[in-house]
């Protein structure tokens, strides 16, 4: 399959355009296609990932193949070690070539895409089960597959791309089907509006993508990834062409990203279905942006010198972006609102990380937060498809939930822990090893930022969970369980969210460094700085986030003890103003719509109604007046003076002129005598005096 | 007698019957005038036959008595059937082929 | 040769008199009787030039017969017998002119070709002039001529007979 892996975005491309033709005559709208395309495309991955840890165990000496390599590797029996060179596999086909100039289509396969296919196939499958249930009755059904399928073609396109342009490809496919989806419901103003603004805010970020993918190209000379990652480890590369090729790139990231200032739509976001939240927003779409600082590392590390340490563009993005987000999520009461919020922050990290050279730990982020987040998100619409009786209010309708939803409510703790980082779970060691790598390659600000920002992840989580799940009901509705299409996803979910630490689990007793060793590049790959197991760092860190849960847990399942504080934000001015600044999202959404776009909206749209009415309609005008004048003269003047005159003229002459000649024949013979007498003497006269 | 004194004399009678021919209004009187033309051509005739002691110059004179005397009946003919037809004989009525 | 000068010029001057009273007659009759008077004079001139047969036959013919046909077509097309209006028409003058330019330059070219010419009165001229000469040139060398003269004249009397009779 690592060859032959052009076959895994196809195959939900083909669904797509066979649910669109016939899902609606199907029994279940077109599910069964969309399901049984998917699946067979995380097969198909499964096999991918599993060529590629043969490939990567057999060069670096494991000798046994890749299955038994994994098994070993995770058991802690001796597997495969080593620096050996493994190149990813490439394979292309040229679709256009003119000159030096060529751009075609191809896939790379290597560590980074087989583990993305991984988690992209996963999760979609989980969903595409997960929304046969939550989706059950919607209007829009079959319509709302054929996007989903599509959605999974172009996500797996710009995973699988080797070079920019077949990237951008899927980078706009997926911004396509996410505004798509967005606006499933769009009988809704709210919905449609938030679907434009998702897909207008990271058209805004993609202005400055296409920038960079062009300014690389010049660069490099060509669009490959290889080619450009190569060129951008070479000491004679430009580097001011590569600064100005990173900002451009990077610029795309934090619109697709949701990073600061770009953020503002992934929250209006949460308007969609929520399996469409869990895929799109938490999973799949908003990591694209770190998919592609992590697949165009080399040209971001040189570009922003990331070696140097202190700090630079993508570090200090990262960085605002977790405090900004969850410091956001605090002030939330739709539940929705505060993962989106969260969803943010971590993207932060995975942004920081990347900033900070630790990229081993940002792709290892974005693995776990896929599986956390998502189980999050579909868990949050298991509360609301059975809780809350389809609302995402947790203080108006949720509450004491956990009596009547176990399963939802123990796969949402789970999520929750890994979330805020603690041990064992998932969430734990990825950050960890973010903190870490961090600290440890001069970016010990950022550190702190983490630490922040993991404090403040476990407050607010702890908030969330108490909303829904603890207290008492609060809500008009029957809660109950949701049916197993809906509980058995969150439980799948919630396994990975435990075991996926484990590739990583680099501390006692399991000394693993497995998924470094597997997805990490080992061609054209800077050289970054790889700590080992810090174990203070990870006391710290557990610690601080320990620390928020218990605060929080403090503050509000003591609420009604607490007299001095509750109710602080009503009755001081100065906490007032500071929560009504979060509630207005840092009043950014209205600098951005009322300030930025009102003005540019309303003196563009005025200016072009002035060119309008007073440039190009007084051209046409004057165009046609010209016209008529023209016409007009053409007519008086030329046709009737000129032109008929002459022919008038001609006709008077030979009227005139047989009127004249008339008269010779008068009809008397006498005159005709007169005139044959005279002309007689005439030619006599002319003879005679010709002759004398 | 010299030549030149009939052959002036026929060319005065012959100019004289052409302001006839133009000049008169009557039918029968632009056939007398061409009477007088005829008559200047036969003292021509005549005059060179005297000249040059030929005879066909006198045998052409009365060829041309003969011939003017057929032409004349003619002539007339042809204005009574213009008086019966037109009720006139002036020359300026009968303008049928005026263009 | 002094008498036939005289004679000639009287009779010239005769003739030329008549001949301008043909045409400027405003009377059709004497228009027709000066006509004689231009006829006569141009036998007596044949009588001069020893063509005596001419002279004659030109009496007998023109005044004889041509001249009563004119008098009878004169009173068959009630020709009026006082002036009524003038006989002319309106393009006398320019007749006149053209006449006028004629007769100059037929003048011209006969004075500059026969000037000084003499007419010489002989006995052959006599003999030419007899009946018997002009018999045996006309029925020996113009024979043809006279045959088809003859059958001129047999046309014309059957033409001038369907042209004016009345059907």
């Amino acid at each position: 399959m690592l060859n032959n892996g052009w076959i895994i975005p196809a195959i939900p491309a083909v669904s797509f355009l066979l649910i669109l033709f016939f899902g609606k005559r199907l029994p279940r709208g077109g599910s069964e296609i969309g399901i049984l395309a998917v699946g067979a495309s995380f097969v198909l991955s499964c096999v991918a990932v599993y060529q590629w840890i043969d490939r990567i165990e057999t060069a670096t000496g494991g000798k046994e193949s890749g299955l038994r390599a994994l098994g070993r590797g995770v058991f802690g029996v001796e597997g495969g070690h080593g620096e050996a060179v493994v190149t990813p596999i490439v394979h292309h086909v040229t679709w256009w070539q003119n000159g030096g100039f060529e751009f075609g289509v191809g896939i790379r396969m290597d560590g980074l895409a087989v583990m993305m296919l991984f988690v992209v196939t996963l999760i979609s499958l989980l969903v595409h089960v997960y929304s046969t249930a939550y989706m059950h009755d919607d209007i829009r059904f079959t319509h709302y597959y054929a996007m989903l399928s599509l959605f999974t073609a172009a996500m797996l396109t710009l995973v699988v791309a080797d070079n920019t342009l077949e990237l951008l490809l899927g980078w706009e496919g997926v911004g396509l089907c996410s505004f798509a989806l967005i606006g499933h419901w769009w009988e809704e103003d709210a919905n449609s509006r938030a679907a434009l603004k998702a897909f207008l805010t990271t058209r805004t970020g993609d202005i400055g993508l296409m920038i960079g993918i062009i300014i690389l190209f010049f660069a490099v000379g060509s669009f490959d990834i290889g080619k450009s990652n190569a060129y951008a480890l070479l000491p004679r590369a430009d580097h001011s062409m590569l600064l100005a090729a990173s900002v451009g790139l990077f610029i795309g990231i934090i619109g697709k990203s949701g990073q600061f200032p770009l953020h503002t739509w992934l929250p209006d976001a949460m308007a969609g279905p929520t399996p469409v939240s869990a895929l799109i927003h938490a999973a799949t779409m908003v990591v694209a942006g770190v998919y592609l600082g992590a697949r165009l590392y080399p040209v971001f590390f040189n570009g922003f010198s990331i070696g140097a340490g202190g700090v630079n563009f993508m570090v200090l993005t990262g960085g605002i972006t977790i405090i900004i987000g969850a410091v956001l999520a605090f002030v939330q009461d739709d539940i929705k609102k505060v993962l989106a919020y969260s969803t943010i922050s971590q993207l932060g990290y995975m942004v920081m990380a990347l900033g900070a050279g630790a990229w081993v730990a940002a792709v290892f982020h974005l693995f776990t937060h896929a599986f956390f987040k998502a189980l999050l998100f579909l868990g949050a619409g298991s509360v609301s498809h059975s809780g809350s009786h389809h609302s995402f209010d947790m203080k108006k309708d949720m509450g004491g939930l956990r009596k009547y939803m176990p399963v939802t409510f123990w796969t949402f703790m789970i999520g929750t822990l890994a979330l805020a980082g603690i041990f064992p779970f998932a969430g734990f060691w990825s950050k960890d090893e973010i903190l870490v790598t961090a600290g440890q390659s001069d970016y010990d600000v950022f550190l702190v930022v983490g630490l922040v920002g993991a404090f403040l992840t476990a407050a607010y989580m702890t908030r969330c969970v108490y909303l829904t799940f603890f207290g008492e009901y609060r809500g008009h509705g029957h809660p109950h369980e949701s049916e197993r299409a809906i509980t058995i996803p969150l439980v799948i979910l919630s396994i990975f969210s435990i075991l996926a630490g484990v590739l990583a689990w680099s501390a006692w007793p399991f000394h693993l460094e497995k998924f470094k060793e597997w997805v990490e590049p080992r061609v054209s790959f800077p050289v970054v700085v790889h700590p080992g197991f810090d174990y203070s760092k990870a006391a710290i860190s557990l610690a601080v986030a320990t620390l928020g849960i218990g605060i929080a847990a403090f503050f509000w399942f003591r609420h009604e003890k607490l007299g001095a504080l509750k109710g602080l934000t009503q009755r001081n001015k100065v906490a007032h103003a500071g929560y009504t600044f979060l509630v207005n999202k840092y009043y950014l959404d209205d600098l951005y719509e009322n300030v930025i776009i009102a003005s540019i909206k309303g003196s563009l749209a005025n200016a072009s109604y002035w060119v309008n009415q007073h440039v190009i309609d007084a051209v046409v005008n004057g165009a046609g007046r010209g016209a008529v004048v023209a016409g007009r003269f053409t007519y008086e003047k030329l046709d009737q003076k000129v032109v008929d005159g002459a022919v008038n003229g001609v006709a008077e002459i030979t009227g005139e002129s047989g009127g004249l000649l008339r008269y010779l024949q008068s009809g008397r013979v006498q005159r005709y005598a007169l005139l044959l007498f005279a002309a007689v003497g005439l030619l006599s006269l002319f003879l005679l005096l010709a002759n004398t | 007698m010299a030549l030149n004194n009939f052959l002036i004399l026929s060319a005065f009678l012959f100019c004289t019957g052409i302001y006839g021919v133009l000049a008169r209004k009557n039918a029968v009187l632009v056939l007398m005038s061409i009477e007088l033309m005829l008559n200047a051509v036969n003292i021509n005739l005549v005059a060179y036959s005297a000249f040059h002691v030929a005879v066909a110059g006198q045998v052409f004179a009365l060829f041309v008595v003969t011939i003017a005397a057929a032409e004349v009946g003619i002539g007339l003919a042809i204005v009574l059937l213009i008086y019966r037809n037109a009720h006139t004989v002036d020359l300026d009525e009968v303008d049928q082929l005026k263009g | 040769m002094v008498a036939q000068n005289v004679a000639f010029w009287i009779l010239a001057i005769a003739m030329a008199a008549a001949a301008i009273g043909v045409v400027r007659s405003q009377n059709v009759v004497h228009a027709a009787l000066y006509l004689v008077v231009v006829l006569a004079g141009a036998a007596a001139q044949y009588i001069l030039l020893a063509a005596e047969f001419v002279a004659w036959v030109q009496v007998l013919i023109y005044i004889g017969a041509i001249v009563i046909l004119f008098l009878f077509g004169i009173m068959l097309t009630r020709a009026p017998m006082r002036p009524e209006g003038t006989m002319d028409n309106n393009q006398r003058i320019a007749a006149g002119v053209v006449s006028l330019f004629l007769f100059g330059v037929i003048t011209a070219l006969l004075v500059d070709a026969y000037g000084g010419k003499e007419i010489k009165l002989e006995d052959r001229l006599v003999v030419i002039g007899r009946s018997g000469t002009l018999a045996s040139s006309i029925f020996r060398d113009y024979l043809v001529p006279f045959e088809v003269v003859s059958m001129l004249l047999l046309a014309a009397l059957v033409g001038a007979v369907v042209i004016a009779r009345r059907d």
